[in-house]
């Protein structure tokens, strides 16, 4: 009997369309627990280095989590993996919905496609029937509308339907996979279902999902409901609102935009607008978000209302969720939010990235102003910025015109249009479009979190650690007072000391041994949550959450009977961080790589950051070029990682 | 007829509430689970969220009693503009669709308030307050017993294979035993 976990991955050859049911090997999940531990391993040991994203040899993994399915709250999340189109990494967006827990039902951990489909198709998968069928009637359609046309011909309205539309059929690299009220959109995942001519996977299932100790586990999930009850009533004083409640951030809830639109970028992430909140803006976006939404609404067994079904005056309705509601307006520099509620729906079906793809339109309006791009490449456009920025869009994921190149994104796009372009794709880490923020000072803990982690997208790196110090000694002592998340007594202090300014004030205080510690316990919460499918928003990014360190190993032992203890999912976890690390590395990442936007602080401290990123890679167990040593892979059981980096010259004598 | 105190319990749902999570069905079938909480599988809850997304229908309906037949017709309600599918607030096991029904046997499920327990669990469990727990005693006649769940499962085996193939199994079993 296998518990928590199914047992068996789908393996789909798209070429021949041969579908196995594979039974897994339970040692693999001792060693890297599930999601995408277990994903990470699969790509280490079939996808050579050698291997270019429309490769057919390019694995795609989709991947449940361990606790999905199972009665833990907000264990929703499917993780997605592949080598980046954009970054050329492996990459692991995940989508939130309904998709994970349905596959677990239909007796599956993981589908993993290969090779390429010669002619348009879909994956249905229905308990032990899984089929390939024709997806040539459904080229063209959108990411969400086709998702009920496959429930409609299949007669199974409870299928649960993960999509592309246009850009991933035409391989735009910020294509998403779109689910439910929920997307994959991070590094192009729609792309590689484009390149190999799956348009969706449909899954419907009635199996049961088995606990090792399920009164035991029960037990532990009555305490965390407690706690989210606790949570949701009692907001953290002191923080801004959208940092005081659990769940991801509750933008579909909240109305008061003043410190986003204040204090993100607007454009192609350019201009702070920091007067931008009037009263009459306030009126206006609040009065235009009531009358947009219908109603809240949450993924899979979740308490939490993230989402949103959208219905707003003649747009066809479709369900949003998270910061998408102010991307597109400020990226196109519109100040009326219902912009960004049109706009959206569009962008949904579409299936693109609601983060990269604003602002690769707004880079190309920059070009125009500057003269880069001409009238030619604009013809046909509309004058109004509105409308241009739509004309764009449209464009963009047909790959018409001047939209073929600005599908790559912007670091490829500039490299594409050269004559000075690269200095305007200036928001990139890894070449990957960031989040809109630029900010003064130096923060040591973000640096190394931007730097360093294979997530490459820092919304879902951060998160138990509040953002800045508190203002008062009386806020910072009201915040450690109950601190039960925490994996070590110590950081109380370190919180206690911390202050907005001055000496113990960032860039230089945490200092960087102690920013080591904070940023590694906030990636291993991280690295759980994804292995086990758990949604950030109620464990990893967000401060004082239901799910932490001090209870996750109760709820893993109780759910797979596995004993698991603090040290030992941390060691799990580890294992997975330095696997992925290593798979990257073999790509050719390495240190140089490992850098946030060059204008993303103003106040830099070249010294500090190379001392911050070298003390950081020793804590790791890594060479001073960000490659994890043979001594740190063997602790971790992985010498033949250390094998394999060697041979290929990534590592040298252990060192690097 | 003798009249007896009878304790009603009702589960009120207030479905402009319901955020389409579906916890109520994964605490439903885990809860019934032999042994209790040893597995999860929403298609074996007893409670089922009828969800149109985009028409804003998410709908908690619990599973009532069995019925051997189809409903000579069906009803398409349209309140407040939106439209619920036929037999959409429907509690019945019955031929004409696959709720309410164990996935492996096809036998009809039907809710039992959670049945000691302190009150229903997918109330408990639903934080969102979609559920609402009430009981109160009604003065009623006394009626003949009602049926046990076994034998409910018996009638629809016998209505779905047969009372002499269902004999026979039995017979085997009671042999095999």
């Amino acid at each position: 009997m296998r518990y928590a976990e199914m047992g068996y991955h789908l393996e789909v050859d798209l070429a021949t369309g041969n579908i196995e049911r594979v039974e897994t090997d339970p040692k693999i999940t001792e060693l890297h627990l599930g999601g995408l531990g277990t994903s990470v391993k699969i790509h280490w040991d079939r996808v050579p280095p050698e291997t270019k994203p429309f490769d057919p040899e390019n694995l795609l993994v989709f991947s449940t989590g361990l606790f999905n399915g199972t009665p833990a709250f907000s264990a929703n999340r499917t993780v997605v993996t592949f080598v980046s189109p954009q970054s050329e990494l492996l990459a692991y967006p995940m989508m939130g919905g309904f998709w994970s827990a349905e596959l677990k039902y239909a007796g599956y951990d993981k589908v993993i496609f290969k090779n390429k489909s010669p002619k348009w198709v879909y994956l249905w998968i229905k308990d032990d029937h899984v089929e390939l069928r024709d997806a040539s009637h459904l080229k063209g359609t959108g990411a969400l509308e086709v998702q009920d046309l496959i429930r409609g011909e299949l007669h199974e309205p409870d299928a649960q339907v993960a999509a592309i539309g246009l850009a991933g059929e035409n391989r735009c690299f910020t294509a998403s996979i779109e689910q439910s009220r929920s997307s994959s959109s991070r590094l192009g995942g729609g792309a590689i279902m484009g390149d190999k001519k799956l348009k969706a996977v449909a899954v419907r299932g009635t199996k049961d999902v088995q606990l090792a100790r399920g009164d035991e586990f029960m037990k532990h999930m009555k305490d965390v409901m407690g706690y989210i009850n606790f949570r949701n009533s009692n907001p953290i004083p002191d923080v801004m609102t959208i940092m005081s409640g659990i769940g991801s951030p509750q933008e579909m809830v909240h109305t008061d935009e003043k410190w986003h639109s204040e204090s993100f970028s607007w454009g192609n992430a350019r201009t702070r607008r920091k007067n931008f909140w009037t009263k009459e803006i306030e009126e206006s976006w609040t009065s235009t978000q009531h009358a947009a939404i219908k109603r809240l609404i949450s993924c899979f067994n979740c308490p939490q209302h993230c989402g949103a079904l959208i219905s707003y005056k003649d747009v066809p309705r479709y369900m949003m969720k998270c910061f998408s509601k102010l991307t597109y307006a400020m990226a196109a520099n519109v100040d009326d939010l219902g912009f960004s509620f049109r706009t959206v729906q569009r962008a949904q079906e579409y299936g693109v990235d609601g983060f990269s793809t604003p602002q690769i339109l707004a880079f190309a309006i920059e070009l125009k102003e500057a003269g880069i791009l001409t009238d030619k490449d604009f013809e046909g456009a509309p004058p109004d910025k509105e409308g241009r920025f739509i004309w764009l869009l449209d464009r963009l994921v047909r790959r018409e015109g001047i939209g073929d190149v600005l599908a790559d994104g912007t670091y490829w796009a500039a490299k594409k249009i050269g004559n000075g372009a690269e200095e305007f794709a200036h928001n990139l880490i890894k070449k990957h479009e960031q989040l809109p923020i630029k900010l003064s000072m130096l923060d040591p803990l973000y640096f190394l979190m931007y730097s360093t982690n294979e997530k490459i997208s820092i919304t879902q790196i951060e998160g138990n650690w509040p953002q800045a110090a508190f203002a008062t000694r009386e806020q910072r002592e009201r915040f450690v007072k109950e601190w039960p998340q925490l994996p070590d007594e110590k950081f109380k202090q370190y919180l206690l000391d911390w202050e907005p300014r001055g000496e113990k004030g960032i860039p230089y205080f945490p200092t960087p041994d102690m920013c080591c510690e904070i940023v590694d316990w906030m990636e291993m919460l991280h690295n759980i949550d994804d292995a086990l499918g758990v949604c950030a928003g109620m464990a990893s990014f967000c401060l004082k959450p239901p799910y932490h360190i001090n209870n996750y190993p109760q709820l893993i032992s109780a759910a797979t009977g596995m004993d698991v203890d603090r040290d030992e999912l941390k060691r799990k976890v580890n294992r997975s961080r330095n696997l992925h690390r290593a798979f990257n590395n073999r790509r050719g990442m390495a240190r140089a790589d490992e850098k946030p936007p060059k204008d993303h602080w103003k106040n830099r401290f070249p010294e500090l950051e190379e001392n911050l990123l070298t003390t950081y890679y020793r804590y790791k167990g890594w060479n001073d070029n960000g490659i994890p040593t043979r001594k740190r892979l063997e602790e971790l059981d992985l010498g033949y990682v250390a094998d394999d980096l060697e041979k290929r010259g990534v590592l040298t004598n252990g060192h690097g | 007829m003798a009249t007896v105190k009878k304790r009603i319990r009702t589960i009120k749902v207030d479905a402009d509430k319901c955020n389409g999570c579906r916890g109520c069905e994964v605490i439903c079938s885990a809860i019934h689970a032999q042994p209790k909480y040893s597995s999860v599988n929403p298609a074996r809850s007893r409670i089922r969220v009828i969800t149109h997304r985009l028409q804003d229908i998410w709908l908690p309906v619990f599973a009532g009693e069995y019925a051997r037949s189809e409903c000579a017709g069906r009803e398409v309600y349209t309140i407040a503009g939106k439209q619920y599918d036929e037999c959409g607030f429907c509690r019945a096991s019955c031929p004409s669709r696959g709720l309410f029904k164990e996935p492996d046997s096809g036998l009809p499920l039907k809710c039992d308030m959670c049945e000691g327990e302190d009150r229903p669990q997918c109330v408990e469990w639903c934080l969102s307050h979609v559920l609402t727990y009430e009981e109160r005693e009604e003065e009623v006649e006394e009626e003949a017993e009602k049926l046990e769940d076994l034998q409910i499962g018996l009638e629809a085996l016998a209505d779905k294979f047969g009372v002499e193939k269902v004999k026979d199994a039995m017979a085997r079993l009671s042999r095999s035993e």
